[in-house]
């Protein structure tokens, strides 16, 4: 590892953090200066101009925006996220548990989908233009037409309803036993899986084939080499950086299909939080999630350039 | 070789090859093209065979057939490949991969991209050999550092522990010609290995082709477009068009005997007649003192440039990629204003920046491109494109374009019913002709030609140089010839100007520039420039005073 | 040039059903037997000869439903894209031809905006907003038009360096000719095949918000509502919440295989020889 790679990474490192910044005064701005006034939304439209104005003050909406923004910040930054205003209730100690959940599901969705997805992919480069790779594409075609809620229902009608094999709705609590636990997420999962599957097999697919089209594969085959070590020797290292692309692009894609999955399922997680809260109006709730959601968003985004800066050989050997 | 059986004099032997390929065409069935025609040839052992003819003659697609290779999806239908007394496609696939690598390498035209950036140079050159058996890791590498130092590569104990972006293009190209050799094999398919080098970096790396291939005795096909680099290194040629053999004999025989129309086509391509004009009492377009770079505070790309144009006349600018002669023209044109300096036209100085210059600069001053299928819009008919500068220039509508859109085709030798399609539909030739012809419409003093015949097959680039000079006399334009081509220079220019990183080393009327005594950077140009006589690569490289930049 | 035959079966069977979605969305209440809101037996009656596709969670038809629900997404999801396709075409083509601080400006603020993922961003802001159509495809149409301005950027940059462009600038044209009729033409076709893909993610963004219950408001539905009112059906075994789930899938796909189609064909006709 040569100083240029840890220039580039500490760069990128640097930019994620300023554009996280950017992006909580973005989600900040577009909850406060848009119409709509948290103390009428809690009180509703009956509310009296004293009670409402007592309550702007408590809730310090009449500081100026600014004010505002860096004390929301300043919380966030020492943990403290606000209390909901919906049920009183501190955000932080809410999140905890969903947050979690929410991690649980999302791992074991990505823990099938990554192996699966570049196992298939390299199949279907394998036998391109045959009907393994047909039907891949054809599966991609569909994933990206779906709505997760179809799949999801789909799931539900048949494992839960008519074969009664899997529960149709993931029940999770604290101490449950992991096995117990393992079969209450397996739908959602399988949904989740499903929804990012086929892309992230085209898309690998694409990043072998672009490397298969190199020069230096007429190379190797023009050695004697036979198909399996062109793959192996010449191939794999140079896909690794576009697949790393690939599948951290895809994670991204989960982190949306989450919050819809855990409606569909309704499993306690970030997702239903924030719909709930969502549906409440409950500003504070919705806008620690939402920056909880755009930060794992972008860190997965920097981990994905890192892992295609790390796996260049032309960055790893500077002239 | 003592305990073998000897292998046969005769290495190779093809056989009434015939190649075909499955087309696609837009909006048709797919439909079966012949690239090949039953094209015969055979080569002993140690001897090298020069293979020539302009893009779609089959000559690489021949060459691969020697290692039973397609490429995508090119198939040998017919005919029979002798390798070793044995016919290779009843070999089988494994048949095949066992002689790849062993008995037949490859050199490729771009050793950058055909080197995997993710291993080390070493790795890859001593694989063949290893995957082959032909020697431990230890004798591999120790053949390969020979090589290497054989093809004068610099430090050649430690370069192959260097990666491929870490190596210049012309070393490269060596160390991939030491890759091939050091599986010793029979025979060696050279792919114009040295057409994307600069001239000067082509004739060292020609060199050390040349030597390694006389000191290790193997047998080689050479594929090129260039007959005067062919008949450096080869003991007979073969010229090839449409995938049919035209002409096949000795080098000195092709080169000085040319038996086929076609052949002595190719032989006296450069010989274009064009005297030289005095210059005129006064230039219409002076650069004085001109330095430009990209971005503010970049390196100088242009340094204290200072030219003139004369009217009607060719003012050749040469140099190697990098020396700045490409940006002279965008500071000419307006495209890079430049930091220092001016360019003054009719006596009066032009606006540095293209948004300053009003319309009847614009016109005078007109512009060809090297790549011509780039330089027109896709989506317009050869019509609009000529159409435009008539309606943009002088307002003309109607009948009266349409007239004037004819003449300008009839000028360029094509018919009006070119008029319809677009530029797709035509060949490279043609574009270019378009090109002209758009840049003519506009009735400028000037036009400046960017390396506007190097993208095309010599034939073709010599009628558009033939042309290009009766329209001069036609119309008294003048041009900006741009091009890393002396030959082109010696047959149009009126005067030259040689570029150097950026700056002009030598500057005057054609007679002048291209009589001794030179500096020592025009005669490295000049004596790089191949010669189609045998054994002027050995005069050359004895002859040079200063390294080219390559190396 | 556009010889029926010629047409692969995909797409043949893409423009088909798309036609019929449009068809069923225009002419709604020609050709639905009852009315939207229109309460006509008991609560989720099985598929029969009077209710074709059997009665939702309230009792009404669930065929006149769907058709209904079919005019308000895709009323949606059209303008919603004809928002995001106009504004961020234009501005990614000024963009690219300006260059200069317009475009660093532009481009730094879709960074930022893509970096919070759409759905969630979406949520944000309809949190304040009021559920209104109006609102759902402003948020719809200027979330989207990120992506439509990132690809016709790139697409305009590409063709921006080439040789004819800088021709057309020498020879002195102005701005609107160099977009309109330099870049354009030749920019069409990955722009139409974008603009179908960026419909079916707003169909696809449109149920997702109205399945979260943050989209079309009742009694109104879009299929992504209707999913949300039938789902509670789906854990007794009744089916209905499905069937506005695939019309969907079906529509997604439609339009998906007719984009796949025009972007082959006239990238093919661009090719040329070399």
């Amino acid at each position: 590892m040569s100083s240029p790679i840890l220039k580039l990474v500490a760069q990128r490192i640097a930019l994620g953090v300023v554009l996280l910044l950017a992006v909580s005064v973005l989600i900040f701005a577009g909850t406060q200066i848009l119409p709509g006034d948290v103390a009428q939304s809690i009180l509703g439209q009956s509310a009296t101009p004293e009670s409402l104005a007592n309550l702007r003050a408590e809730l310090g909406l009449n500081d100026p925006a600014y004010v505002r923004y860096f004390n929301w910040l300043g919380g966030i930054l020492t943990g403290d996220l606000g209390t909901a205003l919906s049920s009183g209730q501190d955000i932080a100690t809410s999140i905890g548990g969903r947050l979690w959940n929410t991690l649980f599901l999302a791992f074991w969705a990505a823990a099938v989908s990554i192996p699966l997805a570049i196992g298939l992919g390299l199949l279907a480069v394998r036998y391109r233009n045959g009907w393994v790779d047909k039907l891949i594409s054809g599966l991609a075609l569909a994933s990206t037409s779906f709505p997760e809620f179809f799949i999801g229902y789909l799931l539900v009608y048949f494992f839960a309803v008519q074969w009664q094999i899997f529960p149709g709705i993931s029940t999770v609590y604290d101490g449950m036993p992991f096995l117990d636990r393992m079969q209450a997420i397996a739908l959602p999962a399988a949904v989740l899986t499903l929804v990012v599957l086929a892309h992230m097999m085209r898309m690998t697919r694409a990043a072998i084939l672009n490397v298969m089209q190199s020069a230096y594969i007429e190379t190797a085959e023009l050695k004697g080499l036979s198909a399996i070590d062109v793959i192996r020797r010449h191939a794999f290292p140079n896909a690794i950086a576009p697949i790393i692309n690939v599948v951290m692009l895809n994670l991204a894609f989960l982190i949306v299909g989450v919050v819809v999955v855990e409606v569909i399922f309704v499993y306690p997680g970030m997702g239903q939080y924030l719909v709930d809260h969502v549906a409440k109006r409950d500003v504070p709730v919705v806008q620690a999630v939402g920056l909880i959601f755009a930060a794992v968003y972008i860190t997965l985004n920097i981990v994905a350039d890192i892992g295609a800066i790390v796996a260049n050989p032309r960055l790893r050997h500077p002239k | 070789m003592a305990g073998t059986e000897p292998k046969p004099e005769l290495l190779l032997d093809i056989r009434k090859l015939r190649i075909e390929a499955t087309v696609f065409p837009p909006g048709e069935a797919p439909k079966n093209i012949v690239l090949v025609h039953d094209v015969s040839l055979s080569l002993k052992r140690g001897k090298v065979l020069g293979l020539i003819g302009e893009s779609g003659a089959g000559k690489s697609t021949i060459g691969l057939s020697a290692m039973g290779y397609g490429r995508g999806g090119v198939r040998i239908t017919g005919g029979e490949v002798v390798l070793n007394g044995r016919d290779i496609m009843k070999a089988g696939k494994r048949g095949i991969r066992r002689l790849r690598g062993k008995e037949v390498c490859y050199v490729a035209q771009s050793a950058a991209a055909a080197f995997n950036p993710a291993h080390k140079l070493m790795d890859q050159v001593i694989e063949a050999s290893l995957e082959h058996g032909t020697g431990t890791r230890a004798q591999a590498e120790k053949r390969a550092i020979e090589l290497f130092r054989k093809l004068s590569l610099p430090d050649p104990e430690n370069i192959g522990e260097r990666y491929p972006h870490q190596v210049s293009g012309g070393q490269l190209q060596r160390v991939m010609t030491a890759m091939a050799l050091c599986s010793e094999p029979d025979l060696i398919v050279f792919d114009e290995p040295t057409t994307a080098l600069d001239v000067t970096t082509q004739i060292d790396v020609l060199a050390a082709i040349k030597d390694a291939i006389r000191d290790t005795g193997v047998a080689a096909l050479y594929i090129t477009h260039d007959l005067a680099v062919v008949a450096q290194v080869s003991d007979e040629i073969m010229v090839l068009r449409h995938g049919r053999l035209v002409e096949w004999g000795g080098t000195q025989q092709i080169i000085k005997e040319p038996r086929q129309e076609y052949t002595n086509a190719l032989v006296s391509v450069h010989e274009i007649t064009h005297d030289e004009q005095s210059p005129g009492e006064a230039p219409f377009l002076s650069v004085k003192n001109v330095t430009a770079a990209y971005g503010t505070g970049g390196p100088k790309v242009l340094k204290d440039v200072s030219v003139d144009i004369y009217p009607g006349q060719t003012l050749a600018v040469v140099g190697e990629s990098g020396s700045g002669k490409s940006t002279l023209a965008r500071a000419i044109t307006g495209l890079l204003p430049p930091e220092k300096g001016t360019v003054t036209f009719d006596g009066r100085p032009l606006a540095n920046r293209l948004a300053d210059r009003p319309k009847e600069d614009l016109r005078q001053l007109q512009m060809i491109y090297q790549m011509a299928d780039v330089a027109m819009n896709p989506r317009q008919t050869v019509g609009t494109i000529i159409g435009r500068p008539l309606e943009f220039y002088f307002n003309m509508r109607g009948a009266e374009r349409d007239r004037r859109i004819a003449e300008l085709l009839d000028k360029i030798e094509m018919g009006k019913g070119f008029s319809d399609r677009y530029p797709a539909e035509l060949s490279g030739g043609q574009k270019q002709r378009v090109c002209i012809a758009r840049s003519l419409a506009a009735k400028p003093k000037l036009i400046i030609c960017d390396e506007v015949t190097s993208a095309l097959d010599p034939l073709v680039a010599n009628g558009i140089l033939k042309l290009l000079l009766g329209l001069q006399k036609e119309e008294q334009v003048a041009y900006l010839f741009i091009t890393h081509d002396l030959a082109t220079v010696k047959s149009i220019a009126d005067s030259i100007a040689v570029m150097y990183r950026g700056e002009v080393v030598r500057y005057g009327p054609k007679s002048k520039v291209l009589a001794p005594p030179f500096d020592d950077y025009t005669d490295l140009l000049l004596s790089s420039v191949p010669e189609m006589e045998i054994g002027w690569l050995e005069k050359a490289i004895k002859g040079r005073r200063m390294e080219s930049a390559g190396n | 040039m556009l010889n029926i035959r010629r047409i692969p079966i995909p797409a043949l069977v893409g423009l088909v059903l798309t036609a019929l979605f449009l068809f069923a969305a225009i002419f709604a209440p020609l050709i639905a037997p009852y009315g939207n809101g229109q309460i006509v037996g008991s609560v989720w009656e099985p598929a029969s000869a009077d209710y074709l596709l059997g009665t939702d969670n309230l009792g009404r038809d669930l065929l006149s439903r769907m058709i209904y629900g079919a005019r308000i997404t895709i009323f949606i999801a059209v303008m919603a894209t004809a928002l995001s396709f106009s504004l961020g075409a234009i501005l990614g083509f000024t963009a690219a031809v300006l260059g200069g601080w317009f475009d660093t400006l532009m481009s730094r603020f879709v960074d930022l905006l893509m970096a919070i993922p759409t759905l969630i961003f979406g949520l944000v802001v309809l949190s304040v907003l009021p559920s209104t159509l109006v609102t759902l495809i402003m948020v719809m149409g200027l979330l989207d038009s990120t992506r439509v301005y990132r690809l016709s950027r790139a697409v305009a940059v590409d063709i921006n360096v080439m040789d004819f462009v800088e021709a057309a600038k020498l020879r002195g044209e102005g701005t609107i000719w160099i977009i309109f009729r330099e870049i354009l033409p030749n920019a069409l076709s990955p722009l139409i095949s974008e603009l179908g893909l960026r419909f079916i993610y707003a169909v696809l963004f449109l149920s997702a918000l109205s399945f979260l219950g943050l989209g079309v408001q009742p009694p109104d539905a879009d299929w992504g509502g209707m999913v949300k009112e039938n789902k509670d059906g789906i854990v007794f075994g009744i089916p209905a919440a499905l069937i506005p789930a695939a019309a969907i899938a079906a529509l997604a796909i439609s339009v998906n295989l007719v984009a796949d189609w025009i972007l082959n064909r006239t990238t093919s006709l661009k090719g040329g020889r070399g």
